[in-house]
């Protein structure tokens, strides 16, 4: 019950980060707006895996989170202007 | 393990208070701040909390947790230097702006 | 990112390779937390082979050796760490909820003291998660800081009250 609740503050998060990446007037608001919701992502993933008692999603998690680290400094890169 | 819940509890609630930071504030700049900080300490607590209310858990989230608190910072200040290199401009009501000589793009250096 | 010339002793590299080998065995066992001995074997060969590859770049970090008082310290500064996040939190968040949205934004520049590479990435990460501060580029000594509300401009002010509260442990650690 108490864990629905979370979840459904949790979500409410993403909805405001998915705003200001819809509404963002340049590339940077959007790439911030992204790289914060995958963080609200990557314990959104591991409170399902305590609800649903799956410990599968703690490695999901776990991936989810190297791999769009990466994504993030790739696209800051990208925004520097300059691939080296 | 009440307690736990109690952990998760905090760090929803500065999840929702990162996002809502985004969401409001008037610059790339001061974005970064709210999201990046009440992020970190957000995910930090929710997932930390997981591993207390399931012990067996515990190290494998407290490994999560660790990556989450490390890598932040890291890509939050990737972002914000590309966007000071792209020249973003800052928002009305900045008091000073020292930033002269700082963020070129390295390709034009030499 | 050019590569140093890199001329390494062998007491040096073996030494770097078995720190860098202990820590990812360790890491591996906490992942998997079960002692099955093929997963073991199976982590062994994993963490050997990749230690071998990248003990250069875990050189080029230049970790200094560890003693029992760079230790303390470090422990120290976690626990200094950890307050001041949760400082930088509540603060941040009491200016997200108000109506008003009280915010005081300035660029600035702070100098540190601090030589290596790692000592200044640690101050720069700490600064960027404690109250109100925000680290955007570092050149040479200079670290150019994002502050949410800005309460002086010189130079020796702002180092005074950004940077030295960290720096004179990062210093005992580091050197």
């Amino acid at each position: 019950m108490i864990g629905t609740i979370f979840l459904v503050i949790i979500g409410v998060g993403v909805v405001l980060c998915l705003l200001r990446m819809m509404k963002g007037p340049t590339a940077p608001d959007r790439a911030v707006a992204l790289d914060t919701s995958v963080t609200v992502t990557t314990a959104l993933l591991v409170l399902i895996g305590l609800i649903l008692k799956r410990e599968i999603y703690l490695d999901v998690s776990l991936v989810y989170a190297v791999l769009t680290f990466i994504g993030s400094v790739a696209i800051a890169r990208y925004l520097e202007g300059g691939i080296r | 393990m009440t307690w736990g819940w109690w952990v998760t509890g905090f760090g929803v609630i500065f999840l929702f208070l990162g996002s809502l930071g985004i969401y409001r504030m008037p610059d790339v700049y001061n974005r970064l701040q709210a999201g990046t900080k009440c992020t970190t300490l957000g995910a930090f607590c929710t997932i930390i909390g997981v591993g207390i209310i399931e012990p067996t858990w515990f190290w494998t989230t407290l490994i999560i947790a660790v990556f989450v608190l490390v890598t932040n910072p890291i890509s939050s200040h990737a972002l914000g230097r590309a966007s000071c290199i792209s020249s973003v401009p800052l928002c009305e009501g900045t008091k000073v702006d020292q930033s002269k000589g700082f963020c070129r793009s390295k390709d034009n250096d030499t | 990112m050019h590569k140093k010339d890199n001329n390494y002793s062998g007491k040096d590299r073996i030494e770097g390779f078995l720190w860098l080998f202990f820590f990812l065995v360790t890491l591996w066992l906490l992942l998997t937390s079960t002692f099955n001995y093929q997963e073991f074997l199976v982590g062994i060969v994993i963490s050997f082979i990749i230690a071998i590859v990248t003990h250069e770049s875990y050189i080029q970090l230049g970790f200094p050796p560890i003693t029992l008082k760079r230790f303390g310290f470090l422990i120290l500064y976690i626990f200094i760490l950890f307050w001041e996040i949760i400082k930088a939190n509540l603060d941040v968040a009491s200016r997200i909820i108000r109506p008003s949205l009280p915010i005081n934004p300035g660029v600035v520049i702070i100098k540190t003291q601090l030589k290596s590479d790692i000592a200044k990435t640690i101050l720069a990460n700490s600064i960027t998660l404690t109250p109100g501060t925000f680290t955007l580029d570092i050149e040479e000594d200079r670290l150019l800081i994002h502050w949410i509300d800005v309460k002086a401009t010189a130079i020796e002010e702002t180092t005074e009250i950004i940077g030295k509260r960290f720096e004179k442990y990062l210093k005992v650690i580091f050197q």
